[in-house]
């Protein structure tokens, strides 16, 4: 089995699903087994919930008629 | 009105029909990348993309090539502002681990959910506040991956560098903004509680 330090420090990887598949198996092997890294995990999924309900920000209506205007003003 | 006239207005038309659906979804990503720039950003970016709208081949491509376009004036505007590399420490931000700072210091000596309280103290502008701090080109995967959730795949055609370049800007991006996260919440006094 990998060591925790090695298991967290591909835990975002993990998460992003950009691991290999051989990579993704110990990853998840270790997680399943592993106590102590529970709470990195956990930490690690609501830090990328946290970002985002951070994102999708709704353009102000000001600003949107401003962008409209530029839009219409386009020449042929 | 002779045929070619008509062809150019066709375009026109066409282009405006692609960038209306896209403002808000573009509003939003250059909002997270320069911040109170993001309208100028955007004015670029449209200005940009119509001078170019021969470029693109099909209209199914057309919102990720607004994407890119959007992107690269966020860079222009955001290079005047940004913090130049040197500045910043990744030695020190590579080490640093905010779960276990969290666990460390214990700012909430009474709570049994330390960490996610930790992240309930931080509204949506100090969110940005926290990102402003980051170089752009730290902050831009991070925006597009974790915030806007585009794949890490789509980001590098969008950013047109290597995937492999992608994952380490995202890497070193997430580091450098959990350091930021604490520094921020200490700066600004998040972390100071009555209750503590
Ligand atoms: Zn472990």
């Amino acid at each position: 089995m990998i060591s925790c330090a090695e298991a967290v420090r591909q835990l975002w990887d993990y998460l992003d699903a950009v691991l290999d598949e051989v990579d993704r198996t110990t990853v998840e092997e270790h997680l399943r087994r592993c106590r102590r890294c529970c709470g990195e995990l956990e930490f690690a999924v609501e830090l990328r919930r946290f970002l985002a309900r951070a994102g999708g920000e709704v353009i102000p209506t000001d600003i949107l008629r401003r962008l409209n205007d530029t839009l219409e003003e386009l020449g042929p | 009105m002779g045929p070619v006239h008509v062809a150019r207005t066709d375009r026109t038309e066409s282009f405006r029909t692609l960038v209306r659906g896209q403002l808000p979804r573009l509003y939003s990503i250059a909002r997270s990348l320069v911040g109170d720039d993001a309208e100028d950003a955007l004015q670029d970016c449209m200005l940009k993309a119509f001078q170019r709208f021969d470029q693109l081949s099909e209209v199914a491509a057309g919102p990720a090539w607004l994407k890119s376009i959007l992107i690269h004036c966020c860079y222009d505007h955001g290079r005047a502002k940004a913090r130049r590399p040197s500045q910043v420490d990744f030695d020190e931000a590579e080490r640093f681990s905010l779960y276990r700072k969290i666990a460390y210091e214990d700012p909430f000596p009474y709570s049994d959910s330390l960490h996610l309280d930790f992240l309930q103290e931080f509204g949506r502008e100090d969110v940005r506040a926290v990102l402003m701090r980051l170089p752009l080109l730290y902050r831009t995967p991070l925006v597009l991956v974790y915030m806007e959730g585009f794949l890490v795949k789509e980001v590098a055609n969008m950013l047109a560098v290597p995937l492999g370049t992608v994952l380490a800007r995202l890497h070193r991006g997430r580091k450098l903004f959990e350091k930021q996260m604490w520094e921020y919440a200490e700066e600004s006094g998040l972390l100071r509680k009555d209750a503590r």
